[in-house]
């Protein structure tokens, strides 16, 4: 059994969401609030409403070697706890130990300067990131070609691509080769390719030289990939510690969203606003509008239904879902917005009801998990892929297998049923 | 801690403990030397690209000083006809203008330097004083550049070259570090109050004033003159007229300006030291 790589203890940190989002304030701010000490009270009150516990009361242990996956929602408190182990901001209690040398990677390209050229940049990101210099020179040629930028070595990276960026950036902390690294939800940009080299090198990190990763990922087949464990954080605190498959499958088949339908209720008002549109309904249905069960049946048509008010008419307004598979791999989006023009639903006004088919039969057996999503065209997503807090669940059961030969699960994402005919 | 014998390789000694802040904190000398190499780099990032996409690039650090003397010349030198110690003119102000835009630059730098680095102090860690003291060093650059105008000026002018030029560091160490202690107030300042960035053009223009950059110090009534004294760049630009010129001399009121240069850098640690752990949540 290998030692203690972090030990956190009742990690605790509180922030102050004030009436402005701002930190900062101004010099008049603070005059002013020492000046209306007779109204002080009353303003205490309302502060001690705007305060939230990011991360309360968070204990764990990680050994060297582990790779340790943190998953959550958006808020859970997953950043702010990469933000206390690599010592960019302080707990307000409790305590962590750390046993060798961070490094943490919780942004693409820190300290990156666009003037400079890709090889100043190396030097100084390197040494931004804890390096000497030294080190970097000697692993120099490695990062220049683990990032594939051999060519553009001298040009300064303003003119480089945003792939060619990214590589460079993650080149650079990959060759860190820190005891302990830290890494937020990095690997979210890069091309495919990019990322499962990066992954190949993260693995190689923990498995193959002992060193100890915590990764924070919205990816849970990333997580699933390079992690040998899993800690699932929800508002600030640890809510599940196991294996990857076991705390990944939990997350993404509980929470609120049991169902194949999903109702508006008057007193949530946890809700985020979505000024132009409130949805009312969003369903998993049959022809006739009728819930459907958890497991669907592929070969009836299914529908998804999305129902509610329009606000405010706008041209730009998108409605539409994604699904994820039981490991969160994306399989699907739609938009109302998808067709050419002319076909497109009318949104204008009032009560709205929308419904598309969807053909079941393509899925593979498994866990899926719908999501709502909406946004105004190009501006903002109200609901966003991945961030959207309404979303429905449902199973495609594994016994409709019609052919003899084939009755185990096929290793793909889809598994549609084709009609195979002789032709000529 | 029963673990610790367990730890493989360079991961065995004591552990970094992650606590809550806890008011004033000591300055980690030791932690401060193990990134100097990071301060390097800060300081070379900042002089590379500070003249890139200039047309005239480097040539501004002459550009600046020069046309301030010339200008400087007229109005002071010719129009008002202020003394200067039996001098000409323009070396007589040119000398002190070098210290003063070094001390001015580091200054206004330094002051906007945390706020200024907002994506390094919110996503990784080092010593958060490295970045005024990063953009502190830069200014050394163009006072090298315009130090040899001066070097042609004093040829030109005869001035003679003496053994006490050999204490320009020092007087140039008391610029910097006075810029420093008060560059290192105002930026953790500048995190909280964004007014800082305001008060500081202004900082510099009544600062350049109480300093005799432009007239001789001798125009100062004696009675004033301990209070004058209390301007550590007072000491810092008849250190220069005195090392380079030989006029004046250097006395009892330096030690005034080095002890009130110690005030302010001791000072502004203590309150950088006891704001850094806020700096990543409010910046």
């Amino acid at each position: 059994m290998n030692g203690i790589a972090i030990r956190a203890e009742h990690l605790s940190k509180k922030y102050h969401i004030g009436g402005q989002q701002a930190g900062y304030k101004t010099a008049r701010e603070s005059l002013m609030n020492l000046l209306s000490g007779s109204a002080g009270f009353l303003r205490r009150e309302r502060l001690e409403q705007e305060i939230i516990w990011a991360l309360d009361d968070v204990s764990f242990e990680l050994r060297h070697g582990e790779a340790v996956g943190v998953i959550g929602r958006n808020g859970a408190g997953k950043s702010t706890l990469l933000k206390i182990l690599s010592r960019i901001t302080k707990p307000t209690m409790g305590r962590a130990e750390i046993f060798g040398r961070v490094g943490s990677l919780l942004e693409v390209g820190t300290g990156f300067h666009g003037e400079l050229t890709g090889r100043e940049n190396i030097f100084l990101s390197g040494a931004i990131l804890g390096m000497h210099r030294a080190e970097i020179a000697r692993k120099f040629d490695e990062i220049v070609s683990f990032a594939g930028v051999e060519k553009f070595l001298d040009t300064p990276i303003k003119f480089y691509s945003s792939g060619m960026y990214v590589r460079l950036a993650f080149a650079v902390a990959a060759y860190l080769e820190p005891d302990i690294l830290l890494v937020d939800e990095v690997l979210a940009v890069g091309d495919i390719e990019f990322q499962k080299k990066c992954l190949r090198k993260m693995a190689d990190l923990s498995a193959g030289q002992g060193r100890t990763v915590l990764l924070v990922s919205h990816q849970m087949p990333m997580i699933q990939r390079l992690a040998t464990r899993c800690i699932l954080l929800d508002r600030g605190r640890v809510s599940e510690e196991g294996t990857p498959e076991t705390v990944i499958t939990h997350y993404l088949n509980t929470g609120d969203e049991t169902s194949t339908e999903w109702l508006f209720a008057e007193h949530d008002t946890e809700m985020k606003s979505a000024p132009s549109f409130i949805l009312r309904r969003f369903a998993l249905v049959d022809e006739q509008g009728r819930m459907l069960p958890r497991s669907i049946d592929v070969s009836s048509p299914a529908y998804v239904l999305i129902e509610g008010d329009v606000k405010q008419p706008d041209m730009r307004l998108n409605v539409g879902f994604n699904v994820v598979d039981g490991l969160g791999n994306p399989l699907m989006m739609s938009y109302h917005t998808d067709q050419p023009e002319a076909s497109w639903p009318d949104l204008s006004t009032g009560k709205l009801k929308l419904m598309a088919q969807v053909d079941f039969s393509l899925f593979n057996e498994g866990e899926y998990k719908m999501e709502f999503i909406c946004g105004l065209h190009t501006i903002k997503m109200f609901y966003a892929q991945g961030d959207s807090d309404i979303a429905l669940t449902f199973e495609i059961p594994g016994n409709y297998h019609v052919s003899p030969y084939w009755v185990k699960r096929r290793d793909t994402l889809l598994s549609p049923l084709l009609e195979w005919k002789t032709v000529g | 801690m029963p673990e610790t014998s367990q730890l493989q390789g360079p991961v065995a000694g004591k552990p970094t403990v992650i606590e809550p802040a806890s008011g004033w904190q000591a300055l980690d000398l030791k932690e401060l030397w193990k990134y100097r190499e990071l301060l390097y780099f800060l300081t070379w990032r900042d002089v590379k690209v500070r003249y890139k996409q200039t047309a005239l690039g480097a040539l501004w650090a002459i550009i600046q000083p020069v046309l301030t003397m010339v200008v400087f010349s007229i109005i002071f030198g010719q129009l008002a006809k202020l003394p200067s110690e039996g001098v000409p003119y323009p070396i007589f102000t040119y000398t002190a203008l070098l210290p003063w835009q070094l001390f001015a630059f580091s200054l206004s730098n330094s002051s906007n330097s945390l706020v200024g680095s907002q994506n390094l102090v919110s996503k990784v860690y080092f010593p958060r004083l490295l970045i005024p003291m990063a953009s502190v060093l830069p200014g050394l650059v163009d006072f090298a550049i315009s130090f040899v105008v001066l070097v042609g000026m004093m040829v030109f002018y005869q001035v003679p070259l003496t053994a006490r030029a050999l204490t320009l560091p020092l007087f140039l160490l008391l610029a910097l570090i006075t810029a420093l202690g008060i560059g290192v107030w105002l930026s953790a300042l500048n995190v909280e109050y964004r007014d800082i960035r305001y008060v500081v053009p202004f900082l510099t223009l009544f600062w350049q004033y109480a300093t005799p950059v432009a007239y001789s110090s001798t125009l100062i009534p004696e009675k004033w003159r301990l209070l004058y004294g209390l301007n550590p760049m007072t000491g810092v630009v008849e250190g220069f007229r005195w090392a380079l010129l030989g006029k004046g001399e250097v006395g009892g009121l330096l030690w005034i300006s080095v002890v009130i240069m110690v005030v302010l850098l001791g000072s502004g640690l203590a309150y950088f030291r006891r704001m850094e752990a806020t700096f990543a949540d409010v910046i």
